[in-house]
């Protein structure tokens, strides 16, 4: 959890983040990730840039990780 | 990727107005992302086809290139990618799902 937390946080260094375990499982998680930088994007590139922080992580190790980007 | 398999998604884009590229099939999905894009799908009566990309690992790899997104399910409409589950139902919550469908002639019935 921490280890996502700090990679967003390292790529996007204004972003507000706030990640759940939804199942308890260590396994579902959710972040919600509020920035700056996704003002005026879409939400395809809002996703993109998150995904760019996880460096490749997501679909890897990162199966169930549902994203919700919010501009700030 | 290799031009093959390129051309085989670009017709299958073509083809199908709405394409779900998805772990499982529409019937039985075999991952609850794909299973909540499916049921948004089923919900507005939405056709659309189901790619099972466990039937096929070369598309299940290829498709994260051509999307330039790194999971399943993605969803396009018309060829163009629209986005994977969080984005497909933050659209349908919000009714820009059902604006885009409108946009593309896509039929579909407008419920909440």
């Amino acid at each position: 959890m921490e280890e996502i937390r700090s990679l967003i946080q390292t790529a996007i260094p204004d972003a507000e983040v706030i990640i759940k375990d939804l199942a308890g499982d260590e396994n579902h998680y959710s972040a919600t990730i509020k920035s700056k930088v996704f003002k005026g994007k879409s939400k395809i590139d809002q996703h993109k840039l998150v995904y760019k922080a996880l460096k490749g992580k997501m679909g890897n190790e990162l199966h169930a990780l549902a994203i919700n980007t919010m501009e700030n | 990727m290799n031009e093959n398999i390129k051309n085989k998604i670009d017709d299958t884009l073509k083809n199908n107005e709405v394409c779900l590229f998805m772990k499982g099939t529409p019937e039985v999905p075999q991952c609850g992302f794909s299973l909540a894009v499916s049921n948004v799908l089923k919900h507005l009566e939405v056709k659309f086809i189901g790619i099972n990309v466990l039937d096929n690992n070369e598309i299940r790899e290829s498709i994260k290139e051509y999307s330039d997104w790194p999971t399943i399910p993605q969803l396009y409409i018309k060829g163009e990618f629209i986005g994977g589950c969080d984005i497909v139902k933050e659209m349908f919550e919000k009714g820009d799902l059902q604006k885009k469908l409108s946009e593309k002639e896509i039929h579909f019935q407008n419920k909440k």
